[in-house]
C-alpha cells in the first residue's frame, strides 16, 4: 500500500513537471492551468484505467504469488476445447455480424439517402433508434418476439396447426440477428455520410468517359466508400467481440469469451478470469489492428476542388423496388420488438405464460414499479449512478479534450490521445474484472476502502467506459474552434473570462452536450459491467430486468424496459431543446 | 488620432528570423500598408503590433506610451482578420456589439453605436441576421464594423480582401478607404497585392525576408524603386542583369542597348536593370532602336495588350496600349522596340 502511494506520488510530480515543460513552452497564458489539468487527467486515466488493467495482467501472470504462465498454458492448451470453442464462437459471430450489418446498413443508407419517398425524414430518425436502445432491452425484446416462447413463432404455430413451433431464434443465428439489429447503425451512419459526400462530378466524369453504371459502382463509388466501410467494420467487430447480453440470453450451451469470463468470475476463479480477459483483449485488438492496417492502405485523399454537388447513384426500377421492399421489411423487424415490449409491459403478472397473445392488460406493473420502494430502488440507483458518471465524464472528458486539441502538446499528443480514449475499445466485462482486481483491497485510489461490493464501483465503471465519448465529441467541437476567433475577441478588448464565456463555451457546448447525452443514455441502461459489480442494494435497472426475466415476470421486465426507454427518450428530447437554445446563441437582450 | 511607433522590433521563431529589427513611425491618421510576398514576415509584424506575438526584442508605442507588455485586449487596437473571424454563433448586431460590451458601455449607447456603424457599412437591414447567413462581402463589412466600432487607436488589417472575388475586392477597397478617411483612424494594412497597397495607402513599406526594402509614398516606390526586388514586386518590371560599358552601352547577353547619356557614371560595370513593361514600346522593325525581336506570346486585355518578346536570348514582358498596330501583331512576327529609359531603374548588381 505504501508502495502504491509512492508510485502515485511519483506519477503526479513527474507528470506535473513534464507536462508543464511541454505545454509551457507554447502557451504562456495557460501554463499553470495546462499543467494542473494534464496532471489531473493523467492521474485519473493512469489510476482508474491503466492501473486496474495492469493489475489484471499481472494477476493473470501469477500463481500463488510467483510469476507463471500456467493460466495461459491451461487456457491455450489444445485439450482445453471449451476455451477454443469460446474463441471460435466469438470470432465467428463477430465476422457474421460485420457481414450482415454491412448489408443492412448499406440498404438503409442507400434507401434513405438516394431514394425519395414519403416519410423518409421520419424513417431516417427511426433508423438510428438502436443507438438509444440499451443492448439488454434489445435482446429481451427480440427474445419476446422471436424466441422459443416468443409471440411470432407461436402465432405461426397456431396458424399452421403444428405441435411444435416452426422456428425460434436461438444460438448463434439469434445472437447474430440481435447484433445486426444493434450494430447496423454504425454502417448506416458511416455509409450515408460517405454517400452524402459523394461528388456528382465524379460520377459524371466516369460516365463521360464511357463507364457503364456497374463499372462506375465498382471503380468509383465503392472505393469512395471504402474508408466508411472499414471504419464501421472496426466498430462493429469490436462491439460484437465485447457483446455480453446477447450471448447471455441466447447462447444456451454454446460458449463465448465474454460469457466465459463471467462464469469463471462467478465461480470465484478471478486469476483465470484475468487471463481470459487478457486473451479477449489481445484477440479483439489484434483483429482491430488487422482491419485498420488493411483498411488504411490504399485510401486516397479526396482531390475535389471547388464547390461540389451531391452525387446521386443511378438506380434502376428493379433495384429500387428490391431495395425499398428489403428496407421496409427490416424496419418492420426493427419496430416489432419495441411495440411488443410496450404491449407486454401492460400484461398482468403470471397471465401470459400459456396464452399466445396477451389478452388482459393492466397498468399494475407500472404502479408496482413506482410505488413499491423495493421495485423502485433499481430506477433510483440507475438515475443516481448515471448522474455521477455523467458529471465525472464531463469534467474529465472536457479537460482531456482541451489538452489534446488546444493544449499545445507536440510529440506526445497522439500518445496522450490514444491513452485517454482507449477504454472505449475495452469490453465492459474486462473493465469490470479489472476494477474488481484493482479495488478488492484498500489503497489510495480507492480512498483506502474496499470499493468492490460498494455502490461506488458501478458509477466508476460507467465513467471509465463512457468518458471517451465526451473526449471525442468535445474534441471535435474544439477542433472546429478557430484560434483567430479568440484573437478577434481579444482585439475587441475581451479578457480571458469573457472570451471563454462568450466565444469558447457557446461554440463547444453542443459538442459537450452530445457527448454527455451518449454517456447518460448508455449509463442508464448499462448492463455488461453492472452484472459483475452490483450488489443487491446497488442493483441498476438492467440487472433488475434480467432477474424479473429469470423469474418469468415478463410484464415486470417489460415495464422496467419501457421506463428505461422513456427516460432515454426524455433525455434525448431535453438535450435537443438544449442544443437548439445553445444554437440560437445568447438571448437577445437589446430588442 | 494616434501615432504608432515601432522601435527596433525583432521576432525570432525557433529557427527563423521572421522580423529583423524594424523601426517605423506611422503618423496620426495615416493609412500605412506593409506589402510583401508570402512568408516575408508582414503578418508577424502585424501580430506583434496587435500583441498576439511577443517581440524577441524592441518596443511598440501607441501615442507615445509603451504597450509592448500590454495584452492585446488592453492595447486599444482593432483588427480585421483575413478569414474575418466573425463569431459564428452570433448575429451581425452581436458581433459588432461584442467589443463595446467588453468595454462595459451602457446598453443604450451600444445600440446607438452599433446602428450608426452598421449604417456606415450599409448593413443596418441585416442587423438580426446570423453571420453564417451573410455573403462573403457582407461578412467582410461586419468584420470592419466590429473593428471600427470600438474606436481603436490603431486599426489593423490582415489581408482582408484576399477572400473576395475581383469585382467585390475593388468595391470593398474603396469603401475601406472612405471609412478610414472619414474616421481618421491610424491604419496599418498588410497585403501581398500591390495594386491594393498602391490604391489605398498614404505610405507603403515593401517588406522582404523580415526587413523593409523601401518605405515611401506609392508614387515614390513605383517610380523610384530602391532595389530590383521593389521594382519587380511593384511594377512587375523586367529584371535584367547586364554590364554597363563606358561607351554608354548596356550589354545584356547578346543584346546591346544604347543608353542615353545620363549622369550615372558611378554605375559602370555589373548592373541590374529593372525595365517596366510599359516602358517598352513596340515599333515596326525598320524603326527599331535595338534591332529585331520575335513575339512569343500575346494577351489581349482590352485597353492594353501584353506581349512577351525575345530579342537575342533576352525575354521581355511588354505592356502596350492596344492600337491598330498591336492588333496586327501575331505570335512569331518580327517586331522592333524602344526602351523609355525614364521607366527604368538601374542598380549595382546584388
Amino acid at each position: 500500500m505504501v508502495r502504491m502511494f509512492d508510485v502515485c506520488a511519483g506519477v503526479v510530480s513527474e507528470n506535473l513537471s513534464q507536462l508543464s515543460k511541454i505545454v509551457g513552452k507554447h502557451m504562456r497564458e495557460f501554463r499553470l492551468l495546462n499543467g494542473l489539468l494534464g496532471s489531473f487527467v493523467f492521474v485519473i486515466v493512469a489510476g482508474y484505467v491503466c492501473y486496474p488493467l495492469y493489475v489484471t495482467l499481472t494477476t493473470s501472470l501469477h500463481v500463488n504469488g510467483s510469476f507463471s504462465l500456467t493460466h495461459y498454458i491451461d487456457l491455450l492448451s489444445p485439450r482445453n476445447s471449451a476455451a477454443w470453442e469460446a474463441v471460435w464462437n466469438s470470432v465467428l459471430v463477430s465476422i457474421l455480424t460485420v457481414s450482415f450489418s454491412g448489408v443492412v446498413g448499406m440498404v438503409f443508407a442507400i434507401v434513405l439517402t438516394q431514394i425519395e419517398f414519403p416519410g423518409r425524414e421520419l424513417l431516417s430518425r427511426f433508423a438510428i433508434l438502436p443507438i438509444a436502445l440499451p443492448p439488454l432491452v434489445g435482446v429481451i425484446s427480440f427474445l419476446l418476439v422471436f424466441g422459443e416462447s416468443g409471440i411470432l413463432p407461436k402465432v405461426i404455430q397456431r396458424m399452421l396447426m403444428t405441435t411444435t413451433v416452426p422456428f425460434a431464434l436461438d444460438g448463434i443465428p439469434a445472437i447474430v440477428v440481435v447484433h445486426v439489429y444493434s450494430f447496423y447503425v454504425y454502417f448506416y451512419l458511416f455509409i450515408s455520410t460517405g454517400l452524402r459526400r459523394l461528388d456528382s462530378s465524379l460520377i459524371e466524369a466516369a460516365s463521360g468517359f464511357g463507364s457503364t453504371p456497374w463499372r462506375t459502382y465498382r471503380r468509383i463509388i465503392l472505393p469512395e466508400l471504402r474508408p466508411a466501410l472499414f471504419g464501421a467494420s472496426i466498430l462493429t467487430f469490436m462491439a460484437s467481440m465485447a457483446s455480453f447480453s446477447a450471448p447471455l440470453l441466447f447462447a444456451g450451451e454454446k460458449r463465448f469469451m465474454t460469457l466465459q469470463i463471467y462464469t469463471t468470475k462467478l465461480n470465484g476463479y478471478l486469476d483465470i478470469a484475468a487471463a481470459q480477459s487478457v486473451l479477449l483483449t489481445v484477440i479483439s485488438v489484434g483483429f482491430f489492428l488487422l482491419l485498420k492496417v488493411s483498411g488504411e492502405s490504399g485510401i486516397q485523399r479526396r482531390m475535389t476542388r471547388g464547390s461540389s454537388r451531391l452525387g446521386k447513384l443511378a438506380l434502376g426500377t428493379l433495384a429500387r423496388a428490391v431495395l425499398l421492399t428489403a428496407f421496409f421489411l427490416m424496419v418492420a423487424i426493427e419496430l416489432l420488438p419495441i411495440l411488443t415490449i410496450v404491449a407486454i409491459s401492460f400484461v398482468r403478472e403470471g397471465s401470459w405464460t400459456w396464452q399466445i397473445v396477451p389478452t388482459v392488460f393492466t397498468i399494475e406493473n407500472y404502479k408496482k414499479l413506482l410505488s413499491d420502494p423495493h421495485s423502485f430502488a433499481p430506477i433510483g440507483n440507475s438515475l443516481l449512478m448515471s448522474c455521477i458518471a455523467l458529471v465525472a465524464s464531463v469534467v474529465v472528458g472536457v479537460a482531456a479534450a482541451y489538452l489534446i486539441v488546444k493544449g499545445g502538446l507536440q510529440r506526445t499528443k497522439s500518445m496522450f490521445d490514444a491513452l485517454v480514449t482507449f477504454p472505449f475499445a475495452i469490453p465492459g466485462t474486462i473493465i469490470a474484472i479489472s476494477l474488481i482486481l484493482a479495488f478488492n483491497s484498500p489503497n489510495l485510489l480507492s480512498g483506502y476502502t474496499v470499493l468492490v461490493g460498494t455502490f461506488w464501483i458501478l458509477p466508476l465503471a460507467y465513467f471509465i467506459r463512457l468518458y471517451p465519448l465526451v473526449v471525442r465529441s468535445t474534441g471535435a467541437a474544439l477542433g472546429q474552434l478557430d484560434d483567430s476567433l479568440l484573437e478577434a475577441g481579444q482585439s475587441c478588448g475581451a479578457g480571458l473570462w469573457r472570451r471563454f464565456r462568450r466565444i469558447v463555451f457557446p461554440l463547444i457546448a453542443p459538442g459537450i452536450v452530445s457527448g454527455a447525452l451518449l454517456v447518460t443514455i448508455s449509463a442508464l441502461g448499462e448492463f455488461v459491467s453492472s452484472i459483475l459489480l452490483y450488489t443487491y442494494s446497488s442493483r441498476p435497472i438492467s440487472v433488475e430486468i434480467l432477474s424479473e426475466l429469470r423469474s418469468y415476470d415478463f410484464g415486470g421486465a417489460a415495464a422496467y424496459s419501457v421506463i428505461l426507454l422513456m427516460f432515454i427518450m426524455g433525455i434525448i428530447y431535453l438535450s435537443r431543446l438544449l442544443l437548439q437554445r445553445l444554437h440560437m446563441g445568447v438571448t437577445r437582450q437589446y430588442f | 488620432m494616434s501615432t504608432l511607433s515601432i522601435q527596433n522590433i525583432a521576432k525570432r521563431f525557433k529557427e527563423i528570423d521572421a522580423v529583423k529589427n524594424i523601426t517605423l513611425e506611422i503618423h496620426s491618421g495615416e493609412f500605412f500598408s506593409v506589402l510583401g510576398p508570402s512568408g516575408c514576415g508582414k503578418t508577424t509584424l502585424l501580430r506583434l503590433v496587435a500583441g498576439f506575438e511577443k517581440p524577441s526584442s524592441g518596443r511598440i508605442l501607441i501615442d507615445g506610451s509603451d504597450v509592448t507588455d500590454i495584452p492585446p485586449q488592453s492595447r486599444g487596437i482593432g483588427m480585421v482578420f483575413q478569414n474575418y473571424a466573425l463569431f459564428p454563433h452570433m448575429t451581425v448586431f452581436e458581433n459588432v456589439a461584442f467589443g463595446l460590451e467588453a468595454k462595459k458601455v451602457p446598453k443604450q449607447q451600444i445600440r446607438a453605436a452599433v446602428e450608426r456603424i452598421l449604417n456606415a457599412v450599409d448593413l443596418h437591414h441585416k442587423m438580426e441576421t446570423p453571420v453564417p447567413n451573410l455573403s462573403g462581402g457582407e461578412q467582410q463589412r461586419v468584420a470592419v464594423a466590429r473593428a471600427l466600432v470600438i474606436e481603436p487607436a490603431v486599426l489593423l488589417f490582415d489581408e482582408p480582401l484576399s477572400n473576395l472575388d475581383v469585382a467585390l475586392r475593388e468595391k470593398t477597397r474603396e469603401e475601406i478607404r472612405q471609412l478610414q478617411r472619414k474616421t481618421g483612424i491610424t491604419t496599418m494594412y498588410v497585403t501581398h497585392d500591390q495594386s491594393e497597397a498602391m490604391s489605398l495607402s498614404d505610405r507603403i513599406a515593401v517588406m522582404r525576408s523580415g526587413r523593409f526594402e523601401q518605405v515611401g509614398s506609392p508614387s515614390e516606390i513605383y517610380e523610384a524603386p530602391d532595389s530590383s526586388f521593389v521594382a519587380q514586386f511593384l511594377g512587375g518590371a523586367n529584371i535584367l542583369n547586364g554590364t554597363l560599358a563606358p561607351s554608354g552601352r548596356l550589354v545584356i547577353g547578346d543584346l546591346h542597348l544604347t543608353m542615353p547619356p545620363r549622369a550615372e557614371g558611378s554605375n559602370l560595370g555589373e548592373v541590374t536593370v529593372a525595365v517596366k513593361p510599359e516602358a517598352i514600346t513596340l515599333l515596326p522593325v525598320q524603326q527599331s532602336d535595338h534591332g529585331e525581336a520575335q513575339i512569343e506570346e500575346k494577351q489581349y486585355l482590352g485597353f492594353t495588350t501584353h506581349f512577351v518578346i525575345r530579342a537575342n536570348d533576352v525575354t521581355l514582358r511588354v505592356a502596350a496600349l492596344s492600337s491598330d498596330f498591336t492588333k496586327r501583331l501575331t505570335i512569331g512576327d518580327s517586331v522592333g522596340f524602344r526602351v523609355e529609359w525614364s521607366g527604368c531603374s538601374m542598380f549595382a548588381r546584388e
